[in-house]
């Protein structure tokens, strides 16, 4: 494994180096839980989406939502992890209002995915973080604390709800590296569409371990900061975290082996209880359910349901499309930019009556200079880009064929995301066309020639520069819509 | 008309089917014998309704040719089976005035066949016990008494011990009882009658409050194998809402019987014989196997190597697994909720679970919590478990030698009630011959053999093969010829 963070943290002693593992619960596409026929639609009213199942009920059992399963296999083999055909669940035994059961089913003992991995690119390198496990599991409900003066009241909505429990290996030696690590595992989980990774909406979130250690010594002491919930806090709280160890070790200390908690607002950690008190789970193979034996057919089909996934995309990108590395990365980070991308190059292949690959380049520019720049400014993302991939071909096409110039072609575009009207139409109502009729232009320079005559005879005399202001005039009286290489053309041949 | 309720389920059914009375009469004649006797105990609440609609829907039906399998029949229902609409308690004061809007599996099968309820019995706290004395709606009284002239109440028998004393009272001609550990069999031998477990899976367990999930068990009780068959016939089937039920066709129990045993092999497990055990239980267990031998059958001796450790395994198993499945009793969503003034969610939690759950509960969530814990888990729970993989292969072996066993039910006769509730050791006793059928999850039935010398009646207990039911009935029908068993308690309530 290449090991090239240099990360350091700079104590007293001399350097420090950081060591990060990362719990990721990743909440499962599906429409129904993980038990229960209950639906997961985000954001309902409280208590409205709880079976008897969810709720506990005496005499209710929890039947296993295959759907779940599909995506947790499909997940593992995305980050080429080795797939268990045996698994089992297990109960985790807790109490909490937010725990109808008293008990959460999840998977110690034999998780349903094994070892993978995943690439990332951090600090200026490539580096694999290994995957430890996948195991699926209940969510838990939620409390509210304010909603009566000395009561707290649950809600059971997310109850049941399947999550994914992606453990990594603790490869991480930096923010930067954790950062990538949950950013590209987001990206495979939305290519694959298992998990939305919507972190606002609690869909994805992290419990963090964090130690340190001077370079080339034993692992420390590890803390785990739950449930944190962006990419940036993650970061924030393994920075806060590692330096607080530092300070901790330097001063004579010891680090505690506790669960802790981020507060967002203040960039900190605080303690949330010691291994001493920590809950005593009690896990054991629930009886409830047969273990769950994957057949070879089942796992056929997970396989050939897979998409086509970021590494491989961008390396097909580069070698069959030829478009800059660059290019490439920035058009697979997110499944949705890619699947725009390939829209577009369809499209555009089609219009064009040419193979893809001589389309690409132009498509892949324009799509990250024009189209990104306009999303930016208006906020927006591909999803709701005011322009839709077929639009966006069209233009290309005009372009291509020469019915618009650059410069016409990027005031058309600009009247696209105004209207949101097609390209074509836009030339045709405006009367935008690029025009290459000779005849026309060379009437028009012999006007411009006829009015600064002055000018023909400088450059006549060998002023060679003033060839681009005849360039310009001959525009001008054309607003723009003079073929600039027949404009060109021609003047030389006039100019003499 | 209340020689009525001296019918059992197969009289019942075909009396309603041919005109000879109506299932009203049927329903108002047990109906009667219920409202008569409250001094058994044997209901939590009594559903006169439940069984009047039923029966006026099966008249109904006759007279318009569409009778059901289970027309005109009233049954008791259990109180650990959810009933929609009625209150289901399992017999703890946790669930005291619970009524779910869902029906259990089982009790739909059996209202879908036409049954009625007569009420919901009796039952030890959610079915830890053997006697019925955990139950917090007070002990059920057994319907017999020893013919030593004194009046000693005794126990039913648990947990199903309101289901086995309206059995033998005949306040209902069949019921619905529920097994872990014997808690069908035992309280059947203690009255009686007759009582089938039948293979883990059969019945679906959707609706019937757990107690242990890897060993719960519904199965019916009645006066004889016919009724058994009747009944379980209706209650068993896949369940796609039980993960653990089993996907196959049910079959044609009752229209296969046959006591026609002959060159059957029946095999006595040396290590049953256990010192200690009266001396009476021997002898109806000798006369057991000379009847068996009269139809035919061929007696081996065989051996069950790991027996010895059912007991101890049980004991680990069930309370490990009650440990968890009760721990959704904490005042939070349903049922009893004690909240202490000013107290928080912990407070809350102890105070519900101290009120709600009575003494053998706790006892066994204790047991149960401490088998699980860290430190612990491997030197009990899990040695258990592999424990209990070896009792399984010990079954497995022995069919090799011969189709069924034939053993005692229980190690005595019905006991008197305050007799062993000071020494839970003895208590537990009483499932020495019951729980390694369950930790095997076979088929296993209790039939009455005879009477001991106090006029208590004693059972014997058939055990099969994985799904063979049938086979389990049959020889039980084949025994229950032989032992003509007709004694009845004398009504004093």
């Amino acid at each position: 494994m290449a090991d090239a963070s240099v990360y350091r943290i700079q104590g007293a002693t001399g350097e420090w180096e950081v060591v990060i593992g990362l719990e990721v619960h990743a909440q499962v596409t599906s429409n129904a839980k993980l038990f229960s026929g209950a639906s997961t639609e985000f954001g309902a009213e409280p208590n409205t989406q709880v079976s008897l199942v969810d709720a506990a009920f005496p005499g209710m059992l929890p039947v296993l939502n295959e759907e779940c399963v599909r995506q947790a296999v499909r997940t593992g083999m995305a980050l080429g992890a080795q797939i268990n055909a045996w698994s089992r669940f297990d109960r985790k035994n807790y109490f909490y209002a937010d725990l109808p059961q008293g008990y959460q089913i999840s998977q110690l003992y034999h998780p349903i995915v094994g070892e993978g991995s995943i690439e990332i690119e951090a600090d200026g390198a490539t580096k694999t973080v290994g995957i430890e496990r996948i195991h699926i599991e209940q969510d838990a409900g939620k409390l509210m604390h304010d909603q009566h003066p000395s009561f707290s009241y649950v809600d059971l909505n997310r109850s049941g709800v399947a999550l994914m429990e992606i453990v990594s290996k603790p490869d991480m030696r930096s923010p930067e590296e954790a950062g990538a690590y949950v950013r590209k595992l987001r990206s495979i989980l939305r290519y694959v569409g298992s998990c939305d990774g919507n972190m606002e909406q609690g869909s994805m979130r992290a419990d963090v371990n964090v130690s340190v250690r001077k370079p080339g010594e034993p692992f420390g002491t590890r803390t785990e900061s739950k449930n944190v919930n962006s990419v940036r806090f993650i970061m924030a709280a393994i920075e806060y975290e590692a330096n607080r160890q530092v300070d901790i070790l330097e001063g004579g200390g010891s680090i505690v082996q506790e669960t802790r908690l981020f507060d967002p607002d203040k960039g900190e950690t605080r303690s949330l209880r010691s291994k001493e008190d920590a809950h005593d789970y009690r896990y054991f193979p629930d009886p409830d359910l047969l273990p769950l034996e994957l057949t070879p057919a089942f796992l056929e089909e997970c396989r050939a349901s897979l998409p086509e996934l970021p590494d491989a995309k961008r390396a097909r990108y580069e070698e069959a499309l030829g478009l800059s590395a660059y290019n490439a990365q920035v058009l697979t980070a997110e499944a949705e930019t890619a699947r725009w991308f390939e829209a577009l190059l369809a499209e555009a292949a089609l219009k064009a009556g040419k193979p893809e690959t001589q389309v690409a380049k132009a498509a892949a520019n324009w799509l990250i200079s024009d189209l990104f720049g306009a999303l930016n400014r208006l906020g927006r993302t591909v999803e709701d880009s005011p322009v839709s991939p077929a639009q966006g071909a069209e233009l290309l096409a005009l372009i291509g064929d020469g019915t618009l110039s650059g410069t016409l072609g990027k005031q058309v575009f600009e009247i696209m995301l105004e209207t949101g009207q097609d390209p074509a139409r836009i030339v045709e109502e405006r009367g935008l066309k690029q025009t290459s009729d000779t005849g026309a232009i060379e009437a028009v320079i012999a006007d411009v020639m006829a009015a600064n005559a002055d000018k023909v005879a400088e450059y006549r005399a060998g002023k060679d520069k003033l060839f681009g202001f005849f360039v310009g005039q001959t525009m001008k009286a054309m607003a723009g819509k003079g073929n600039p290489q027949v404009v060109n053309e021609l003047l030389k041949k006039a100019l003499g | 008309m209340s020689d009525l309720t001296d019918l059992g389920v197969a009289a019942i059914r075909d009396g309603v089917r041919d005109g000879a009375f109506s299932a009203h009469e049927v329903a108002e004649a047990f109906n009667a014998n219920v409202a008569k006797a409250k001094g058994l105990n044997a209901f939590i609440i009594d559903t006169p309704e439940h069984a009047l609609a039923a029966a006026d829907q099966a008249d109904r039906d006759r007279a318009e040719g569409k009778l059901k399998p289970l027309s005109g029949v009233p049954l008791g229902i259990k109180d650990l089976f959810a009933t929609k609409g009625y209150q289901t308690t399992a017999g703890s004061s946790m669930l005291g005035g619970f009524e779910p809007v869902y029906e259990s599996t089982v009790s739909r099968h059996l209202f879908g066949a036409g049954a009625g309820m007569l009420g919901k019995l009796n039952m030890d706290e959610f079915a830890m016990g053997s006697s019925n004395e955990t139950s917090a709606y007070g002990n059920v009284i057994s319907p017999w008494r020893r013919s030593d002239g004194g009046n000693a109440a005794l126990t039913p028998g648990g947990s199903s011990g309101g289901s086995a004393a309206a059995v033998a009272a005949r306040l209902a001609p069949g019921v619905t009882g529920t097994d872990t550990g014997g808690s069908i069999r035992q309280p059947a031998a203690f009255v009686g009658i007759t009582g089938i477990k039948p293979t883990y899976g059969r019945c679906s367990r959707y609706g019937m409050v757990a107690f242990a999930s890897s060993l719960d068990q519904a199965g019916p009780m009645a006066r004889d194998v016919r009724d058994c068959a009747i009944l379980l016939q209706a209650m068993a089937g896949y369940d796609p809402k039980d993960s653990t039920s089993l996907q196959l066709d049910v079959p044609a129990w009752e229209a296969s019987l046959s006591s026609d045993i002959r060159g059957k092999r029946i095999g006595i497990p040396k290590e049953y014989r256990i010192e200690g055990v009266p001396e009476e239980i021997d002898r109806v267990w000798e006369q057991g196997i000379a009847w068996m031998r009269d139809a035919g059958a061929e007696i081996v001796e065989v051996s069950l190597p790991h027996t010895r450790y059912a007991l101890p395994t049980y004991y680990i198993i069930a309370p490990a697994e009650a440990s968890s499945n009760l721990a959704r009793y904490d005042g939070v969503k349903y049922g009893r909720r004690e909240m202490p003034d000013k107290g928080g969610l912990a407070d809350m939690y102890q105070a519900t679970r101290a009120a709600g759950f009575g003494a053998e509960v706790k006892r066994r969530i204790m047991i149960g919590t401490y088998v699980l814990s860290a430190g612990f888990y491997d030197a009990y729970f899990n040695q258990a478990q592999k424990v209990r993989a070896l009792i399984a292969r010990d079954f497995e072996q022995v069919w090799q030698h011969c189709d069924y066993l034939l053993t005692p039910t229980a190690p005595s006769a019905a006991f008197a009630i305050g007799e062993k509730m000071a020494d839970p050791i003895a208590m537990y006793l009483n499932d020495v011959f019951a729980v390694p059928a369950s930790l095997a999850g076979l088929p296993a039935m209790s039939v009455p053999a005879g009477l001991n010398d106090q006029g208590l009646p004693l059972g014997l207990q058939i055990i099969g093969r994985a799904f063979d039911e049938q086979g389990v009935l049959n020889a039980g029908l084949a025994f229950e010829e032989r032992a003509g068993f007709t004694a009845r308690p004398e009504s004093w309530w």
